[in-house]
């Protein structure tokens, strides 16, 4: 019999990050006191009624395009009925047929491998109240009752749904890190998974090899991180094939990630059919991005994840560095402004994703509050190239430059680390080494290359270290070799 | 023709928490006005475009900008129960 | 002596700026009027009798300070109680909100207090505005001013109740499928529908949202014009606010009819139509004849199927748009051990029948399985009586039908027979799936002495049209009858 394949789609919900909610003017915000960023509208009173915020809309028309999806003209708001306390109006404003965008792809690299995930759709909805649990351990089931924080209703809530193409845990994963890049990237949402601005459900079932059908899939919630993302899936695909193995069956419900227990906990609802008697919301006028707009959001796309990746690769950095200095916009900045400034990208590349990520983590500070700039890298960057610096004297260089200790000229001429490269005069210097110790210098001449080191160490010693061995090491070498 | 509802089902959706003998009746006035309602099913609507919206119109939006939001008190005024800034309620079963 | 309570609002408007009268003047005839017909009428479920008092204090300074925001300014104006007013008890005539007082103002309220009308108190009407009697308020029927056994008709009757008897000089309600002008029909008054989207939604408590429109009643129709003058435009706060240019109001009141296209609507003259009613219907249609206008039969073939189609729109609408009401945030609580409970059975103790009928209705025709035959048929048979008005405007300028199919009925006569107290609504109701602006006007009274309503339609955005024709229907109808309980005040 075949081997298992598991069959994975995901679900995104991303929060973006506007300056007020999808549907009236309270602020965006996270972790303010209860109930303070509420009105009439995000309250659901009587009478209140929604306006969309324009800002949102171009939000996940930037979100649509940057997944390569059709960006519909013609897009409504529907009523999606259905009663929750965390739910004011009791139905969300969501979409439904003709959501803003449809038929994306995103193209994600797994080991080295590229794959692509068919995105079947993105639309617009509105975010929910919060609950909370009051009593035993802050567990639904346990509470004497739950108390409700209105804050984040109405926050604009983009969802991003996946065709159900992923295989594997690690693909899921790969998937959801990237999307978080765009995301952030394009500067809608901070997208940050343990706030919950960025949330992912994951459908998963098991076939027995890719040419079954489809089996029964759950769908699993509170996942939040996208190490957790892989761990439940790789549970849930484990879980599903040892039910199977064993005879039993999947039954289609909705599965709780524990983090502490690494396990999927059903959630014990009876799947009613959902009847969420869908209708076109009266409250709201169609949607209409017509050309003009879809051409302008495209034009004005910053550089994505994997285009910013492919160009530092070009210039020269290995793929790792340049997948480091992709995901951080300020290292990203850094490294763009010094390459611009002249750095060797290479080096530019290994000192920013190395000396300083160390530093900063180190010191706790983040890049803005370093005295380091793009100037000091191209700087530091000549100096070596020039000889004038040894690449391990410019480790330290760079410390002090974020230290804030000055330029990395100034720097390395006050601890006296600018390398003697005149050539003149290390020949001289070596001249003079090599007629003290003759019989050494035979030897060498004799075959022996190990005798290299012992020349370069004198004549550092002569030169209280500042000539650069490179270049010592050279002119001991064709010295010897006539 | 009666139209044939499951009332008890319908009343959950709607969540009214109705009696047995509330039920049939609202089930029995249900079908009666449905079967007069269900008159528009006579008129012939192929390739009729549905209206949902009397207007012609799109795109009516808000500026993305902050406006003054409910102080915590004057939101919490009107709830039937509140707790340390939160509206209270009993507890709750399951998930959406 | 004209007492003050009978003045219209302009000729109140003409006395307050040459002096003769003040705004507390005015406040103080009102609520001498409220004091002597409430306890017939029934007509307010709130008196704000501080708050109108200040209001007409601070006018009268600003008049004498040279101040004028307009027309409304010092005019004595009550509300239907399903637009929400700051500070002041707001309840739909619902139990569900029974004591709730809304922390803002909707937009035609606002507009109001800032052009400086005197808001003396919020109106009964059917719960949520579900009704064409006000027997569907949880506070008490109105009664008609006309013969207090008989219904004002609703859902607005406490507002059209109010100014048939000059507890008000003008007032407001909403009108989702007839509710401004079925009332003001039974009551003897003027009553309107603008188009949709001329008046702000934002805190009105929503009902049908693709219908509800807020509209006036007054005692005459340029009275009815400057009221609506003092509530529309543009809103940010509702998306479906109108964005264009707004059609002016009183400047063809007095132009007349001659040469204007008027079409009758043949499927509003059934026998269904009480007699008296089509008769009087008919006399109008001749009297503009004379008058200059061209009178032609039309057919809204689509009409006979309006009715059907509005009570499967406007159910399914309500049934989202009152979910909302749980017992959560506001209103009132039926404790219970689990929210879910507390929710159901909150609602089923805070809502009357025909909301709860109304809701399981909606609910239903929404619902897997049914949406395209009920629902989406109902929105398809809507696009085919927009299309008819279309084809009917191609010929006409305005159409005229009765407004009502019978003047008042009694008190309990249709309560046991939904079907029946819907039909009320047969004439009114394809205004609002069209979105078509509409008015009521008072063109007679029947053998028993009630009032017999006149409409007439006009095409979206025709207001000016809309009131150029009622005005002239006024000057033709000399209707002068005012109603028993307002002109035996000397005797109560
Ligand atoms: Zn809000």
């Amino acid at each position: 019999m075949p081997e298992w394949e598991a069959v994975i789609g995901i679900e995104t919900h991303v929060e973006l990050q506007t300056n007020s909610k999808m549907f009236c003017g309270c602020a965006v915000a996270f972790g303010e006191a209860p109930n303070t960023n509420t009105c009439p509208v995000c309250l659901a009173l009587p009478g209140a009624i929604p306006v969309p915020n324009e800002e949102a809309i171009e939000g996940i028309v930037k979100i649509g395009t940057a997944l390569d999806s059709t960006i519909n003209k013609d897009s409504l708001f529907y009523r999606k009925n259905y009663f929750y306390p965390d739910l004011p109006k009791n139905y969300q404003i969501s979409q439904y047929t003709f959501p803003v965008c449809e038929f994306g792809k995103l193209e994600i690299v797994v080991d080295g491998e590229p794959f692509v995930v068919g995105i079947t759709r993105v639309h617009m909805e509105e975010d929910t109240g919060k609950s909370r649990h009051v009593g035993e351990d802050g567990r639904i089931h346990d509470a004497s009752h739950s108390l409700l924080d209105f804050n984040r209703s109405g926050v604009p809530l983009v969802e991003i749904v996946t065709e159900p193409d992923i295989r594997t845990a690690e693909q899921a994963r790969a998937y959801g890190a990237e999307l978080q890049r765009i995301v952030r990237t394009l500067g809608v949402s901070d997208a940050r998974l343990e706030e919950g601005s960025m949330r992912f459900d994951a459908n998963v079932s098991v076939r027995r090899g890719p040419d079954a059908e489809f089996g029964t899939r759950t769908e699993t919630k509170n996942v939040n991180s996208l190490r957790s993302l892989q761990r439940a899936i790789t549970f849930e695909i484990d879980r599903q094939t040892r039910v199977l193995e064993e005879g039993g069956e999947i039954i289609q419900e909705t599965r709780h990630w524990n983090e502490d227990k690494g396990v999927t906990i059903s959630m014990r609802i009876k799947e009613e059919s959902e009847d969420y008697r869908y209708f076109q919301e009266p409250d709201m006028l169609p949607l209409e991005i017509d050309e003009a707009w879809q051409q302008r959001v495209k034009a004005e796309q910053p550089e994505l994840p994997a285009q910013k990746r492919a160009r530092y690769v070009g210039l020269g950095t290995d793929a790792h560095t340049a997948e480091l200095l992709a995901d951080d916009p300020a290292l990203g900045g850094l490294f763009d402004q010094a390459v611009q400034a002249g750095a060797n990208a290479k080096q530019a590349g290994i000192w920013i994703t190395q000396e300083v990520v160390a530093y900063l983590r180190r010191e706790e500070k983040s890049l803005v509050e370093t005295a380091l700039s793009a100037a000091h890298v191209a700087e530091l960057s000549e100096m070596v190239s020039a000889g004038d610096l040894s690449s391990t004297a410019s480790k330290d260089v760079l410390n002090a430059v974020l230290a804030g200790d000055g330029t990395p000229r100034e720097i390395a001429e006050a601890k006296d680390l600018i390398q003697i490269s005149d050539s003149g005069f290390l020949e001289a210097e070596v001249d003079a080494v090599i007629a003290d110790n003759t019989d050494a210098f035979e030897k060498l001449a004799g075959g022996d290359m190990k005798m290299i080191g012992f020349f370069v160490g004198q004549v550092m010693k002569r030169t209280g270290g500042k000539a650069d061995p490179r270049l010592v090491s050279e002119m001991v070498r064709n010295k010897a070799q006539g | 023709m009666p139209v044939d509802i499951d009332i008890a089902k319908v009343a959950h959706l709607a969540r009214i928490d109705l009696s047995d003998e509330e039920l049939a009746q609202y089930g029995e006035q249900l079908s009666v006005i449905l079967e007069y309602a269900e008159r528009v099913s006579a008129l012939p609507t192929d390739g009729v475009e549905p209206t949902s919206h009397p207007l012609p119109a799109t795109n009516a939006f808000r500026p993305d900008v902050v406006t003054s939001s409910l102080t915590n008190e004057e939101a919490l005024a009107m709830a039937p129960e509140a707790e340390d800034g939160y509206f209270r309620v009993p507890r709750i079963l399951g998930e959406p | 002596m004209t007492d003050l309570a009978d003045l219209s609002i302009v000729e109140a408007g003409r006395q307050l700026r040459s002096g003769d009268v003040t705004a507390v003047d005015l406040w103080e005839a009102a609520a001498t009027r409220i004091a002597y017909t409430e306890p017939h009428l029934h007509a307010f479920l709130t008196v704000d009798r501080e708050g109108a008092l200040a209001t007409a204090k601070v006018v009268d300074a600003a008049f004498r300070a040279g101040e004028d925001a307009g027309p409304l300014q010092g005019i004595p104006i009550a509300l239907k109680d399903n637009m929400c007013t700051k500070g002041l008890a707001t309840t739909a005539s619902s139990r569900m909100l029974e004591g709730w007082v809304p922390p803002y103002d909707g937009t035609a309220v606002a507009n109001l207090r800032n052009a400086g009308a005197v808001l003396v108190g919020k109106t009964n009407l059917d719960e949520f505005a579900m009704g064409s009697s006000t027997e569907n308020s949880a506070f008490g029927t109105s009664r008609n001013p006309w013969d207090v056994d008989r219904v004002p008709g609703g859902s607005s009757g406490g507002s059209a109740g109010s100014v048939a008897v000059g507890s008000s000089m003008g007032a407001f309600g909403s009108d989702t499928g007839g509710s401004i002008r079925q009332p003001a029909a039974l009551c003897g008054v003027v009553g309107m529908k603008p188009t949709y989207g001329l008046v702000s939604r934002y805190g009105l408590i929503a009902f049908a949202s693709s219908l509800d429109q807020i509209g006036p009643f007054a005692r005459s129709v340029e009275d009815a014009a400057l009221l609506l003058e003092g509530v529309a435009g543009h809103d940010i706060h509702d998306a479906t606010s109108y964005r264009g240019e707004y059609p002016t109001l009183t400047d063809g009141l007095e132009k007349g009819v001659k040469g204007l296209r008027v079409g009758i609507v043949k499927e509003l003259m059934v026998d269904a139509i009480d007699s008296e009613i089509r008769a009087a219907t008919r006399a109008m249609a001749d009297k503009l004849s004379d008058a200059g206008a061209d009178v032609v039969e039309v057919s809204l073939p689509s009409s006979e199927y309006a009715l059907s189609a509005y009570y499967l729109i406007a159910p399914a609408e309500c049934s989202a748009n009152l979910a909302r009401l749980d017992g959560v945030r506001y209103g009132n609580r039926v404790p219970a051990d689990t929210t879910d409970e507390m929710m159901a059975k909150t609602r089923a103790a805070g809502f009357g029948p025909e909301v709860t009928r109304r809701i399981l209705l909606g609910t239903y025709a929404l619902s897997a399985g049914y949406y395209d035959a009920f629902y989406g048929q109902a929105q398809r048979v809507r696009t085919l009586v927009r299309q008819d008005f279309a084809t009917a405007y191609e010929q006409t300028d305005v159409l005229i039908s009765p407004t009502t199919p019978t003047t008042a009925f009694e008190i309990g006569a249709k309560t046991d027979d939904p079907i029946a107290m819907y039909y009320s609504d047969v004439c009114t109701i394809p205004s609002n799936l069209a979105g078509d602006p509409s008015i009521s006007v008072p063109v007679g009274v029947d053998t028993r002495g009630l009032p017999i309503g006149f409409q007439i339609m006009a095409p979206a955005l025709g207001e000016s049209m809309l009131f150029r024709v009622a005005a002239e229907v006024e000057r033709l109808a000399e209707f002068s009858a005012r109603p028993s309980l307002a002109v035996s005040k000397e005797t109560v």
